[in-house]
């Protein structure tokens, strides 16, 4: 399963670290984020829980930028 | 200039605010005959102002365990230079680096909005009717598939549907590029994000906004930039080798050869190597290529979309620009896919004669060739004039005209009712050539002097047992193709046309076009073998492109490296099987895609050498002590802003030839 989330982000080199940062998340099979876009599309694992996944990066992501945002709700 | 202070956010102007704040402070500080502490004290009051946020970020990230970030890097340059003294730069580093954050923040807002306002497509209400007749406003999202809107004319159309009422005239260019307007009528079917211009339209909607073309347009366009192109990817894994290489290279640098100079009993010169060092952190941010090399493919995505060509992916704009093969389709792709008279061969009788007597012929028939056959008679056609007539399947049709016998169709219908067709021997022996009038609509007279070196199909003619004649039936070439495949041929691809036809039509076409090479009486899976063939013989040497129609060659747009739809709107299957969508069936669209792309990827290889030429000279006069950290804010900041505003030249780039002359002339003005 895919989806698109909006996110916040202010800069490219973080925007880059939050794309290597979902990719390695639990329940993630393949994460993209769209800079320009201001985007994530993550796409899931199998029998991984979408809400439960993107809580993981939301919160990996924010350890190293604060300021970042992802509207997963 | 009012206008762009009000349309800043928030944030960017607090920013704004922030850094002209620090600035003045900073030059009062300079003016200000303080010596030792107090000096120091007087800039730390601007370079905190300036730069608190950055050294909070680099504070967590520590903490978080990571260093190589460039807030870190930048906090511990500019606190190196407090600690040496070298105060107006350590506040001028950290001023500079918001002033880029700032532009680059500018930037991405001003192409994503102008972007935005090229697809400026969707309408948010839609007139429903209701039942008693009177209309409500209603957001497009929630209409169901069947319900009656009103367009009124100005407004765009929200949703997909067919007109049930009314006649107008509608505006399709931000969906097609295609600047003419078109006329619809009652039954016609209309795409969301058109305009309507002249009449006012009742519309039954066939699909949800979901599902409606704009909404797909629109996803597909943002989501093209989370397909990367290689250079992206090749960016990416660069700067995460380059910002510690430079890292560990300034802590060389400031150690290494003082300790070498301390040994050899010279004078160390701690501070000045520490400082050389210093400036090295300061160059190694990669933001310039890290956000200008998307930025250019963003705009290159979207300037393709504002001239109808829908890029799926960064990657296939990359693709694009480095074709080297292009395989097209022949019908509905170089030809129109649509029948016309392309030749008039009388036996005896006049060539007018024979037009009549087949537009009469084929009148009540609703074979595809019978109306191009119809159009082709400048005349009027009498249907009183024709009585007892019967369409015989894979022969043709028999007729009463004027009370005698008409036969129009093959020859085996021609052989059945014991008409002699061999008048059409006389052909060998030169063309009888009538006399063609300018406006009329057959295309070319006589062309042939072999009747087997005819191309189309042929409807024979009969007329009271007396042979007449034959019409040539003719798939045509587009206006553009011929221009189309030159324009290939000049950029060096080769070029390929794939077609189920005979070989007498697939060679002619191809001729008339300038194709290096034909493929005919394929079957669609033959078309996949052939595709991929030429991707193995030519995989090193650059990308295969496949053009086709989308509507029974989807297995071929989907197997080559880049798969081009062509004329595709409303077809969601093409949509969905190709990489990029040409959304009008012009073949010239394909040449505005590629001029697109190559331009994309010149401005993205300029940046790319720009940027890393600036930087490693900075690096070495920085090593050799030439300059200073002023060069090294500039290999970082100033570098990124040209870089910037380089990749934007794309957006609005229209890609077609006449305005390349004038790109040509910016570009020179420019060195």
């Amino acid at each position: 399963m895919k989806k698109t989330f909006k996110i916040e982000v202010d800069c490219a080199v973080c925007a880059a670290k939050m794309e290597e940062t979902a990719k390695k998340a639990p329940g993630v099979k393949d994460a993209s984020v769209s800079f320009l876009a201001q985007k994530m599309k993550v796409e899931f694992a199998e029998g991984a829980d979408p809400k439960t996944t993107m809580e993981g990066i939301a919160s990996a992501c924010r350890k190293f930028e604060p300021d970042s945002e992802i509207y997963y709700d | 200039m009012i206008e762009k202070i009000k349309s800043l956010t928030k944030k960017q102007k607090f920013n704004i605010c922030r850094i002209i704040l620090a600035a003045v402070l900073a030059i009062v500080a300079a003016l200000l005959p303080f010596e030792g502490l107090v000096r120091i004290g007087l800039y730390l009051i601007p370079y905190i102002i300036i730069g608190y946020d950055i050294i909070r970020k680099a504070v967590l990230n520590i903490i978080h365990g990571r260093v190589f970030d460039e807030n870190f890097l930048m906090c511990v340059a500019t606190i190196g230079a407090f600690i040496l003294g070298e105060c107006p730069e350590a506040v001028a580093v950290m001023v500079f680096y918001q002033v880029g954050v700032v532009f680059e923040d500018m930037a991405l807002e001003k192409s994503r909005n102008s972007i935005a306002e090229l697809m400026d497509l969707c309408q948010d209400y839609a007139n429903v009717e209701l039942e008693d007749g009177s209309l409500d406003q209603v957001d497009p999202a929630e209409i169901e598939v069947g319900s009656i809107i009103v367009v009124k004319p100005g407004e765009k159309i929200p949703l997909d549907g067919v007109i049930e009422n009314g006649r107008s005239v509608i505006d399709t260019s931000a969906l097609t590029g295609e600047s003419l307007p078109k006329d619809v009528g009652v039954g016609a079917e209309v795409l969301s994000g058109c305009i309507n211009l002249t009449g006012l339209i009742r519309v039954r909607t066939t699909k949800v906004l979901e599902d409606s073309t704009v909404t797909r347009i629109l996803e597909l366009v943002e989501d093209a930039s989370f397909k990367k192109a290689k250079t992206e990817q090749f960016i990416t894994r660069f700067a995460r080798i380059y910002t510690p290489v430079v890292c560990i290279a300034a802590l060389v640098i400031a150690i290494m050869p003082p300790a070498i100079r301390f040994a050899m009993d010279y004078n160390p010169m701690w501070t000045d190597w520490i400082f050389r060092g210093l400036t090295f952190l300061v160059i190694s941010c990669p933001c310039a290529l890290v956000i200008s090399i998307p930025l250019g493919f963003f705009g290159g995505i979207g300037a393709a979309a504002s001239k109808g060509v829908l890029v799926k992916g960064s990657n296939y704009l990359e693709m694009l620009a480095k074709a080297k093969n292009v395989v097209l389709d022949k019908t509905g792709t170089l030809t129109k896919g649509e029948f016309e008279v392309t030749d008039v061969i009388p036996s005896e009788t006049e060539w007018t004669k024979l037009v009549e007597y087949a537009a009469h012929g084929e009148y009540f028939s609703n074979h595809p060739l019978s109306k191009c056959i119809i159009n082709s008679y400048s005349g009027e056609i009498n249907p009183e004039r024709i009585s007892d007539f019967e369409e015989i399947p894979g022969r043709g049709i028999v007729a009463n005209l004027d009370g005698r016998e008409l036969l129009a169709g093959n020859l085996k219908l021609m052989d059945e009712n014991g008409i002699d067709a061999s008048g059409i021997k006389g052909l060998h022996e030169g063309p009888m050539m009538p006399d063609v009038s300018e406006d009329s609509p057959i295309v070319s007279m006589l062309k042939i002097t072999d009747y087997f070196e005819t191309a189309g199909s042929k409807i024979h003619i009969a007329f009271d047992g007396q042979y007449m004649g034959f019409l040539v039936v003719e798939d045509i070439l587009k206006e553009t193709s011929a221009e189309t495949v030159a324009f290939l041929n000049g950029k060096g691809i080769f070029t390929t046309v794939l077609t189920g036809d005979s070989e007498v039509s697939a060679v002619k076409i191809s001729k008339e076009v300038g194709a290096d090479r034909v493929e005919y009486d394929l079957m669609p899976a033959d078309k996949v073998r052939i595709v991929e063939i030429i991707m193995e013989e030519t995989a090193s040497k650059g990308a295969t492109v496949f053009v086709g129609d989308g509507v029974n060659d989807a297995p071929v747009i989907m197997r080559a490296d880049v798969g081009i739809a062509m004329g595709a709107m409303g077809s969601d299957a093409a949509i969905e099987a190709a990489d990029i969508v040409l959304m009008d069936d012009d073949p010239l669209k394909l040449t505005t895609a590629i001029n697109i792309a190559q331009k994309t990827l010149s401005i993205v290889k300029q940046n790319i050498a720009f940027t890393l030429v600036v930087k490693f000279a900075c690096l070495l006069l920085a090593a050799i002590g030439v300059v200073g950290m002023w060069a090294a804010i500039f290999a970082d900041v100033g570098v990124m802003i040209l870089a910037v505003l380089n990749s934007m030249r794309m957006i609005g780039f229209s890609g077609s030839e006449e305005k390349k002359s004038k790109d040509k002339e910016e570009d020179l003005s420019e060195e």
